[in-house]
């Protein structure tokens, strides 16, 4: 089988394929390698790649396979990883100037799991700095591309995540999702992604931005993949204390779940003002295919939803501003040259290693938590969020999933959003929510709009309901073919979107 | 400006240069002239949009901070980490010694 074949392979299928011994993990490593070094310079979506690192470790994994000593279902399948995560000894930057030479003196939880599962890895991923961003073009490292269309974003903040599996130069990834960071790459780039259960997955590891609405979840080609994903980093951990126990997602009972007796709820407030009209089609569409395949659809009232950006800005900068108080030039990161006092270091270190997003929510979030504006705005918004977790109780009463569309707008131009800030917070009205109240949501494909740019379906489950959500993807992926879809990109050429 | 005078929710909230010098104090950043005036502007453009939030009726509503079942986590007292000095030192823009190195902090 040659490179071009293996790369058109979804995760699982490499997975077996090897497992099987029709190709071996040193192929596919080699076949991602390849296809990085073909497509990755249109695209910008990794920020490293460890070619030598990557081919040694498949050798070391398929001795593993060969002696049976590693079983799992993506034993051997290369993957890459968002570079906010810490990976021990190599460069790990948070897409900033600020960690641009460092490599952290430890390892995340997830990357450890993973050596255990036999994966490997390939390259780090290019991200909004500090996942600042929902568009991934704030990167110290340049912005990121999208695959269908190189003058648009690929969403963000994991947009070199979600362009490398559209694209074809990942099988799968990793990337993290404070309010929205998986699911609107995903739907931007015509991917699958999955935010779980808040505390379903570690965070020791990964470079804290707002840590009571951070979560790491996959990426992959279908839903199926990102369950496998998943289950290889979820599990409770000793180094993080809000991580709990969940069961694993069996995959065999994903496949054959029916959509019978399902009660899917569709909140009429996700379809208000702002929300582009090929979205909302292909949404309703797929509403449509649900009910054919046996589902109930009702609609059900989330009148929270106006308060849901307003909401998730005050608490993310609140933690933001804290969680980056760290970066101060002494330790470790960017230090200014030629400061004279400790004062100096700070301010100047600060002042030169961010970038101006990640200024002005350290400043929004120093404003919503300062003498006299604490009471207004923080814990405004904490009151906010018990609301909204009641508002989201009383919803699951009726239904035992939501759907909805997971950006109101398909990908803009590079460019546009730099220039109005507010109007791209806006953008993450439909996907805060999940994360303000942690509970779990994935992103699929259902169509496209009129310029052939994908649009994505929002699944939201109840606490720990990934089971359910990721079968209720599965068999509208089992019935539809808009995930087998992919960019002209994928099969090197230029334009337009092609079945695989 | 105290509080209640911000929550009201009828006032468009602006901010104003000296507001903007204190966040740089707080932040510990100091922004450039044209940064200035993009943050002054950005940053009144969504403080309004977050006044919205006002409409929300909260008399009653005790705060939340964990949607999430969660515990306190106990663990034996015992080290289980080595000496990393060298690798962590690795990453220090400057140290002497053995140790991080800043300017003189006391005359």
């Amino acid at each position: 089988m040659n490179s071009k074949d293996i790369m058109k392979m979804t995760a699982l299928d490499v997975g077996r394929a090897i497992r099987e011994g029709a190709i071996t993990s040193v192929d596919a490593t080699f076949a991602m390698l390849e296809a990085i070094g073909q497509k990755d310079a249109r695209l910008n979506g990794y920020i490293r790649v460890f070619a030598d690192l990557a081919l040694q470790r498949a050798e070391e994994v398929q001795k593993k396979i060969c002696a049976g000593e590693s079983a799992s279902p993506l034993a051997g399948v290369p993957f890459a990883i968002k570079d906010n995560i810490c990976t021990e000894g190599l460069p790990t930057t948070c897409g900033s100037r600020m960690l641009a030479d460092f490599s952290p003196p430890y390892s995340a939880t997830i990357m450890k799991k993973l050596e255990e599962a036999g994966a490997v890895l390939v390259g780090k991923l290019n991200l909004d700095e500090f996942c600042m961003g929902s568009t991934s073009e704030t990167s110290y490292f340049g912005p990121v591309r999208n695959p269908w269309d190189t003058s648009r974003v690929p969403g963000g903040s994991s947009g070199g995540a979600a362009a490398s599996v559209a694209a074809g130069t990942a099988f799968y990834a990793y990337g993290s999702d404070t309010g929205g960071s998986i699911r609107q790459p995903c739907s931007y780039c015509g991917v699958s992604g999955i935010k779980p259960t808040y505390g379903t997955v570690s965070r020791f590891g990964l470079i804290a931005y707002a840590s009571s609405l951070d979560q790491i979840g996959p990426i992959g080609r279908d839903i199926l993949d990102c369950a496998a994903a998943l289950n290889q980093i979820a599990g409770k951990d000793p180094a993080d204390q809000t991580t709990n126990e969940s069961t694993p997602i069996d995959l065999a009972a994903a496949r054959s779940f029916s959509g019978k007796d399902l009660r899917i709820g569709m909140p009429v407030d996700y379809f208000g003002e702002g929300i582009d009209p090929d979205v909302e089609a292909r949404v309703r569409e797929a509403a449509e295919k649900y009910k054919d395949l046996g589902a109930t659809v009702i609609p059900i009232r989330l009148p929270i939803v106006e308060y849901a950006i307003p909401t998730y800005y005050i608490i993310a900068c609140a933690e933001a501003c804290s969680n980056l108080s760290r970066y101060d030039g002494i330790k470790y990161g960017y230090r200014a040259k030629g400061a004279e006092n400790l004062s100096e270091i700070y301010i100047r270190s600060r002042s030169e290693g961010f970038g101006l997003e990640v200024k002005r929510r350290i400043m929004l979030g120093n404003y919503v938590l300062s003498s006299g504006y604490y009471e207004a705005y923080y814990k405004k918004a904490l009151q906010a969020k018990a609301i909204i977790k009641k508002t989201f109780d009383e919803a699951f009463a009726s239904c035992d999933l939501m759907i909805g569309p997971t950006a109101p707008a398909t990908a803009p131009r590079i460019g546009e959003s730099l220039s109005d800030p507010l109007k791209m917070y806006l953008g993450d009205i439909y996907t805060v929510l999940p994360n303000i109240v942690g509970l779990p949501s994935a992103s699929i494909p259902c169509g496209s709009d009129r310029n052939g740019m994908p649009v994505g379906l929002q699944l939201i489950g109840p606490y720990h309901g990934e089971q359910l959500m990721v079968g209720a993807a599965s068999l509208f992926q089992r019935s539809t073919k808009h995930h087998l879809r992919v960019p002209g990109l994928f099969d090197d050429c230029e334009e337009g979107g092609v079945e695989r | 400006m105290t509080s209640s005078e911000k929550s009201n929710g009828n006032d468009p909230v602006g901010i104003d240069a000296e507001q903007i010098e204190y966040l740089e104090q707080l932040a510990r950043i100091r922004l450039t002239p044209d940064e200035k005036v993009r943050t002054r502007r950005d940053l009144s453009s969504i403080l309004e949009y977050i006044e919205k939030l006002n409409e929300l009726r909260t008399d009653d509503i005790e705060p939340l901070s964990h949607t999430v079942p969660m515990a306190p986590v106990f663990r034996e007292d015992r080290a289980v980490n080595g000496d990393r000095r060298i690798e962590i030192l690795r990453n220090a823009p400057e140290q002497k010694d053995g140790c991080f190195k800043v300017p003189k902090t006391v005359e």
